[in-house]
């Protein structure tokens, strides 16, 4: 396992050198996208339409944070991530379009995601699901709002972050999927507990 | 406001209904910003023994959330759940028909004063009704008991946990070796999505419902006290190195601690029926009660109220 800091833009280069089990932490811009920030995104893109945003070497969350305004300013009061499964049928598109580098959750991506990531460069980096005081404390500012319509959880919220993690590299660019290993080892194990708990014969 | 200032240990004298209020909302708080003393052990004991290193990372980033929570003053997680209340109000308690507005008002808040996520969303039109009441929410579990003071539970519940509960109905005939498989197999089912570690509710007889109810109740009993009965203390002790053995670990990235503890309940049950429910509590178990004393003095059972 070694610890990685990663600076925005990340080049292909530097995502590369991660693998699997490695903890990394971000510094840069952030932007959060759910379900509908994704599917707008992709519609953009087929549409030749600019994003409010270059993602270009950026990380991507899937969060739908508690945020607090005052005085025009707003404040990151919890951002912990959401299931990042929701987001399956569009990470891929999203990569490849947008050549984000970092995409963060929890609970893990599938197949096509990891795929992606291999292709195209970019790592999924687990987030402690529910940590959400540890992640608004590393927002260190709110750059912008944007697709506000779609709902304060919902928006793209541009994040200015420092050392956000820790991220478990949970897929790398090189086709691991550790979400995966641990599910292969679960059902390796799962037999062995029955004969334990004699559901066996 | 500091909750450590707003002690309400002295008799009070305001009306029944905005003391129950102001219980309801303290609890909340407490509920949501500061877990009970033996999850945060349980979790401390999980970090010390856990081998996997994703895992060690992920016990580790709880431990400092929880902590930078309480020291902000702010909630654990964003997901400030489903708001529910356990109610055990002696018969001869005051002010009883006043509860349910109270905590209604409560809610409203503590949604607000906290703040808590609006999570309450009607089904059909989607509309979030943006102060977490709505029908039937908060919702309100009642015992009549002796006495006449009223105890109040407040259970906010996350939604990732709530996705994998699971009921079985299973024959009689697979008995309580079908209980244990049911059991194991909801755990492995629900992998990485319920915030592990997690703990267990899990409940056996009575009927769909009943099982369902008690599971959730179960989630109620503090990590460090097994059930009274022996076998069932047996038996939860041997779901829960049966979860711990599944691989799961910690947001399911692997390692030793998938549970941090199983509750186990029973009813009695119908020959014809084996109901099996198990509820799943993700590791930020937020959970806070308090007594109502006849003479309005109020103490505080899972938190310290300075």
């Amino acid at each position: 396992m070694a610890v990685f800091k990663l600076q925005t833009p990340i080049s292909d280069e530097e995502i590369r050198k991660l693998k699997v089990n490695d903890v990394l932490y971000v510094t840069g811009v952030m932007v959060t996208a759910r379900d509908a920030a994704h599917k707008r995104a992709l519609e953009y893109f087929k549409q030749g339409k600019a994003l409010p945003i270059s993602l270009e070497g950026l990380a991507v969350f899937h969060c739908g944070p508690i945020v607090r305004k005052e005085d025009d300013t707003w404040t990151v009061v919890a951002a912990g991530p959401t299931t990042s499964t929701r987001m399956d049928q569009f990470e891929d598109e999203f990569i490849r379009d947008f050549k984000v580098r970092v995409v963060i959750g929890k609970g893990g991506m599938g197949k096509r995601t990891t795929d992606a990531m291999k292709k195209y460069g970019a790592v999924y980096g687990a987030f402690t699901g529910g940590a959400a005081v540890l992640a608004a404390k590393a927002v260190k500012r709110v750059k912008a709002l944007e697709w506000s319509d779609l709902g304060m959880p919902e928006a793209l919220w541009i994040f200015e972050v420092e050392e956000f993690g820790p991220l478990t590299v949970a897929i790398d660019s090189h086709g691991n999927n550790l979400f995966e290993d641990v599910k292969k080892k679960v059902e390796k194990n799962t037999a062995k507990i029955y004969e334990k708990l004699g559901l066996t014969g | 406001m500091d909750f450590n200032s707003y002690a309400l240990h002295g008799g009070s004298t305001l009306e029944i209904e905005s003391l129950i209020e102001d219980v309801g909302f303290n609890l909340l708080r407490l509920a949501v910003i500061r877990l009970p003393s033996d999850v945060k052990e349980a979790l401390q004991k999980a970090y010390e023994a856990e081998t996997s290193e994703a895992g060690r990372v992920n016990l580790k980033a709880i431990l400092t959330n929880i902590e930078f929570a309480e020291k902000l003053n702010t909630p654990i997680c964003q997901d400030t759940g489903t708001i529910i209340f356990y109610v055990k109000a002696g018969g001869k308690a005051q002010g009883l028909d006043k509860v349910e507005a109270a905590l209604r008002e409560a809610t409203k808040r503590a949604t607000t004063e906290v703040p808590l996520r609006p999570n309450a969303v009607d089904p059909f039109t989607r509309k979030n009704s943006g102060d977490n009441t709505g029908r039937f929410i908060p919702y309100i579990n009642w015992d009549i008991t002796d006495g006449d003071s009223v105890e109040i539970t407040a259970l906010p519940k996350g939604g990732g946990s709530e996705n994998v509960c699971a009921l079985g109905m299973i024959t009689p005939g697979e008995g309580v070796k079908g209980l244990k498989k049911f059991v194991l197999d909801a755990v492995i089912r629900a992998g990485a999505k319920p915030c592990p570690p997690n703990i267990l509710g899990v409940a056996v007889g009575g009927g769909a419902d009943i099982a369902m109810k008690t599971a959730k109740k179960a989630l109620l009993r503090p990590l460090n006290q097994s059930n009274p009965n022996p076998e069932l203390a047996r038996l939860e002790k041997e779901l829960y190195e049966a979860a711990n053995s599944t691989g799961i670990g910690p947001m399911g990235l692997g390692g030793k601690f998938t549970v941090l503890g199983v509750n186990v309940e029973y009813a009695h049950r119908h020959p014809a029926s084996y109901p099996v429910a198990v509820a799943f509590q993700c590791w930020a178990a937020r959970r806070a009660t308090a007594w109502i004393n006849a003479d309005r003095t109020v103490e505080y059972l899972t938190h310290e109220v300075r």
